[in-house]
């Protein structure tokens, strides 16, 4: 690939005499001087052949190659000049996904001079979208043309906009007496100001509500395996961040064999990793729940101490199996990048597909837990041990299942955080204290509790963040919290009734 | 509550067992020089310093290997603080004390620093930093072989302001939350007013170390970028962080030719675990970077090439070379030819042999421990990521510079010496 591609320039530097291009001009793409260099990217988009678009597009992945045969390279100044003259060139380009993405790239840099090109390229356009984003376009460029009835057309048609600079742009036409000495434009450029305005607060507020979900869909998933362990059987279980920890090594794992035996399939391990996962950490959980945790019921503070050591050991194994580092998993291609809602609002896809996942693995353990024979006898447990065990609920078999239950969700949970976080041996001690925020400001042996705790301590994260900053936010949660709980030791739902008191 | 401290405690214990567990490599010939090694392997800064153990054990291998330091070999102690400040200050005692190491090639963080600092004073060990830092700070027992803020954040924002950075007009300083971002910020805050960048035109934020949600963050600088005139971040966020935002800049299409993002510890090495295509353009200012081509450097990245495969490191067909690797390197060879040139191992004169020690260096030139103040005179480059995760230099000091350790833009800086105080 690389030698043709040398060949295509060898070819453009010495026969350019049956090509439209200058030779001269595809020197000048080597010079050391940046300014040189956007005058030769300049005149090779005018002249909009398409070998110069070719050349450029080489000069901008970094392959193409000056005389000596080394790399020519770019600074982020000539990136944006290439990236900008291309787009000019592919707006008429025939791919409806190619001139979207010219538009918007136009948009950033707009002027003056661009103002007969977009004229040409609205009339051309036959896509709605499209057309929308070229009549922003046109009217950034004509903002300041000498016409009174342009400037005030430019002025309306910029409210439809969403960008935060065309907000700044537009309150300081509004104040800028010199530049627009026509009142009537400039209240005009005010009202489409507060248009603009109200839309990026809308979009400002949407952001972080879906940050806030985002960081409450990951507390859920972290805590929902806890919920059931801790909430519905009263185990205190110290090693949950380490299950968490197995399910995201899990994900790793398959990483590696999809990588190693499916090259093809590589973009879907994640799916294969979420039974793995689930089934990994269900195993060690039932091991540890059949080892230890069993001969420890109804004595909370040695389970404490006990799945505490555990939880030390499961990390001395990963570092053992694993090593100390953290392990990479990259996000499969489906996950990466974003979906654009307002030009200052980007939704990462990662993020919207764990939200949804922790939204499938909610009603699982719904159906679980309210529509099973297993998820009877589990209630059943919880509510009234001896009387369970009275009418034939095998307790300790169910005790043994509700734990891994709890520990495999925790490794779906894994899953999840591997997408989003580093994967490391002590990845879990991060999560452990959130978690537990969770389960308690929700109300101990309620799944409902928890769901609506872990959206509303996200939410409220997110939000104190937006406004004191990180630091100050974590202090501010676990303040609150502390404030709730003695305020409210039940939790947001307590349970009625006469298992309680046990 | 109670319990809870308990655990703590329990941990911490345990912790330090664990730890200890990892010391057993001394041998028992007594014509060796022990040197120790300091470099959390576990914990948040392990993905920055486990690369730089690896580098010590290379060299001393290398240096061993053509016959030693005074027909003696070099006998490497390896300890891990675990990304634990307080643990490093015991494990640097234990080093030196216990272990009764000749130096210490150590410490990435400025709080490891700061918390070794008095131990090496108080033992009068001696300590090679080889990380890029604030400043601030002279030890007698120190030798700093990474930059100092004029090596690296000073040229790096006057990058940005000039034509070819984009003439960046708005800043966003971006750390973690302790004592190096903290102080450069403080410094490059004062140099942007002195440049005439007015205080609203400057955001700072901080965040916990290890912080992995990074979604706010980025919605802040978008807003921030968005009021108008070019704005460019400098970010000094440290450890496995970077991860969860360089992840999170690709995702929401933050481009570098609209807010680029120039980072003082981001790598080659840190840079592994991302995917680098959404962050072409972004920037990294050091003193080396692997795509550096000269003969030095090409045998340099070979060597550790090779140490990769001969130790079966993880990834070894994939492994890099960055700057603090660089750094160490070059203090390990410089701290060689000055015993050599004292004839022993003995603090105080290995720190007078230390003054002007030269050294043929990967990035290309012969760099010198300044006579006086315990720094290196390095060449700065400027480098842009590439598509593959290596950078592309764009702009480079004609040659080494000399360290500020006092920046001069912290007010009474001026009063104070350029070497450290030796009584």
């Amino acid at each position: 690939m690389k030698h043709v591609l040398v060949a295509l320039i060898l070819a453009c530097l010495t026969l350019c005499a049956s090509a439209a291009l200058d030779p001269l001009l595809v020197r000048q793409l080597a010079a050391e001087d940046s300014d040189e260099k956007i005058a030769a990217i300049e005149a090779l988009a005018k002249s909009g052949d398409p070998e110069a678009v070719a050349i450029l597009k080489q000069l901008d992945e970094g392959t193409l190659k000056d005389e000596q045969g080394e790399d020519i390279t770019i600074n982020n100044r000539v990136r944006g000049k290439i990236a900008e003259a291309m787009a000019a060139l592919r707006l008429f380009d025939p791919d409806k996904g190619a001139r979207l993405v010219a538009v918007k790239e136009l948009l950033a840099n707009i002027d003056p001079g661009m103002a007969p090109m977009l004229a040409k390229a609205r009339e051309h356009e036959g896509e709605p979208s499209i057309k929308a984003l070229l009549d922003q376009a046109y009217a950034l460029a004509t903002i300041r043309a000498a016409d009174p009835a342009a400037r005030l057309a430019a002025v309306k048609a910029l409210a439809t906009s969403g960008d935060a600079n065309v907000r700044t742009l537009l309150l300081d036409y509004y104040w800028n007496k010199t530049a627009e000495p026509d009142l009537a434009i400039r209240r005009a450029a005010f009202a489409s100001y507060l248009e603009v305005q109200q839309r990026i607060e809308i979009a400002d507020l949407v952001g972080k509500v879906f940050s806030g979900l985002s960081l409450g869909s990951i507390l859920l998933l972290a805590a929902l395996g806890l919920a059931i362990t801790y909430g519905v059987m009263g185990v205190i279980n110290m090693a949950h961040g380490e299950l968490l920890m197995i399910g995201a090594y899990a994900t790793y794992a398959m990483q590696g064999l999809f990588r190693a035996h499916l090259p093809g399939y590589v973009d879907w391990y994640v799916l294969a990793a979420v039974p793995v996962a689930f089934f990994a950490a269900a195993t060690v959980g039932i091991l540890l729940e059949r080892t230890v945790i069993r001969r420890l019921y109804g004595r909370p503070l040695e389970t404490l101490l006990a799945t505490w050591g555990l939880s030390l050991i499961l990390i001395q194994a990963a570092r053992v199996f694993f090593g100390a580092q953290n392990v990479e998993v990259a996000n499969p291609t489906w996950m990466s990048g974003g979906i654009e809602v307002l030009p200052s609002i980007v939704l990462p896809l990662n993020r919207i597909v764990i939200i949804g996942f922790s939204l499938f693995v909610l009603s699982l353990v719904w159906v679980l837990m309210n529509k099973t024979r297993v998820g009877l006898f589990v209630r059943a447990v919880t509510q009234n041990r001896p009387m369970a065990g009275c009418v034939g609920v095998p307790t300790s078999r169910v005790d043994t299942l509700a734990f891994g239950l709890g520990a495999g969700i925790a490794g779906l949970g894994g899953v999840a955080l591997s997408q989003i976080a580093n994967v490391g041996p002590d990845m879990g001690q991060g999560y452990i204290v959130d978690s537990f925020l969770v389960v308690v400001v929700g109300g101990v042996g309620q799944l409902a509790g928890a769901v609506w705790a872990a959206l509303g301590l996200g939410v409220i994260a997110k939000f104190l963040e937006g406004w004191t900053g990180a630091v100050i936010a974590k202090i501010a949660v676990l303040v609150f919290v502390i404030i709730f709980i003695q305020k409210r030791p039940q939790g947001i739902f307590a349970l009625k009734g006469r298992f309680v008191e046990n | 509550m109670q319990n809870r401290r308990n655990f703590i405690k329990v941990t911490a214990i345990t912790a330090a067992l664990a730890a200890a567990g990892l010391t057993s490599f001394s041998a028992l010939a007594a014509d060796t020089i022990k040197v120790g090694i300091l470099h959390s392997l576990s914990g948040t800064m392990a993905i920055s310093e486990t690369a730089l153990k690896e580098t010590a054990l290379m060299t001393i291998d290398e240096i061993n290997a053509k016959g030693g330091v005074m027909g003696k070999k070099l006998e490497p102690v390896v300890v891990d603080p675990a990304s634990n400040w307080p643990l490093f200050a015991e494990k640097a005692r234990q080093l030196i004390s216990q272990d009764k190491v000749a130096v210490v090639f150590g410490c990435w963080t400025s709080v490891s620093r700061k918390s070794v600092n008095p131990v090496f004073k108080e033992l009068n060990g001696l300590l090679f930093y080889p990380v890029q830092y604030e400043g601030e700070e002279l030890e007698k027992n120190v030798f700093y072989t990474g930059a100092a803020p004029n090596q690296q954040a000073i040229p790096a924002v006057e990058y940005l302001m000039s034509k070819d950075g984009g003439s960046a007009k708005r800043w966003v300083l971006l750390g973690t939350d302790y004592v190096y971002p903290r102080t450069t910020n403080k410094i490059l805050r004062a140099f942007l007013k002195a440049k005439g960048v007015a205080d609203a035109d400057i955001m700072e934020e901080y965040t916990p170390f290890g912080h992995s949600d990074y979604q706010t963050i980025i919605a802040k600088i978008k807003k921030f970028a968005g009021e108008g005139k070019k704005t460019a971040v400098v970010s000094t966020i440290n450890g496995d962080s970077n991860v969860p935002f360089y992840k999170e800049l690709g995702n929401a299409g933050l481009k570098a030719t609209d807010v680029p993002v120039v980072a003082f510890s981001v790598g080659e090495e840190e840079l592994r675990g991302v995917d680098t295509k959404p962050l072409v353009g972004h920037l990294a200012a050091w003193n080396y970077f692997e795509s550096i081509k000269n003969p030095e450097n090409t045998a340099f990245i070979k060597l550790y090439k090779d140490w990769a495969k001969k130790k079966n490191l993880p990834n070894a067909d994939t492994v890099v070379t960055n700057d603090p690797m660089e750094a160490t390197y070059i203090g390990i060879h410089m701290w060689a030819q000055a015993v050599e040139k004292a004839k022993s191992t003995d603090t105080d004169k290995v720190i007078a042999a230390m003054a002007g020690q030269k050294f043929k260096a990967p990035d290309g030139f012969e760099i010198e421990m300044d006579p006086k103040n315990h720094h290196l005179h390095k060449p700065v480059f400027i480098g842009e990521v590439k598509a593959d995760g290596q950078f592309n230099v764009v702009w480079k000091t004609k040659g080494p510079i000399k360290a500020q350790p006092w920046s001069p833009y912290i007010p009474g800086n001026d009063k104070k010496k350029d070497e450290p105080d030796t009584k």
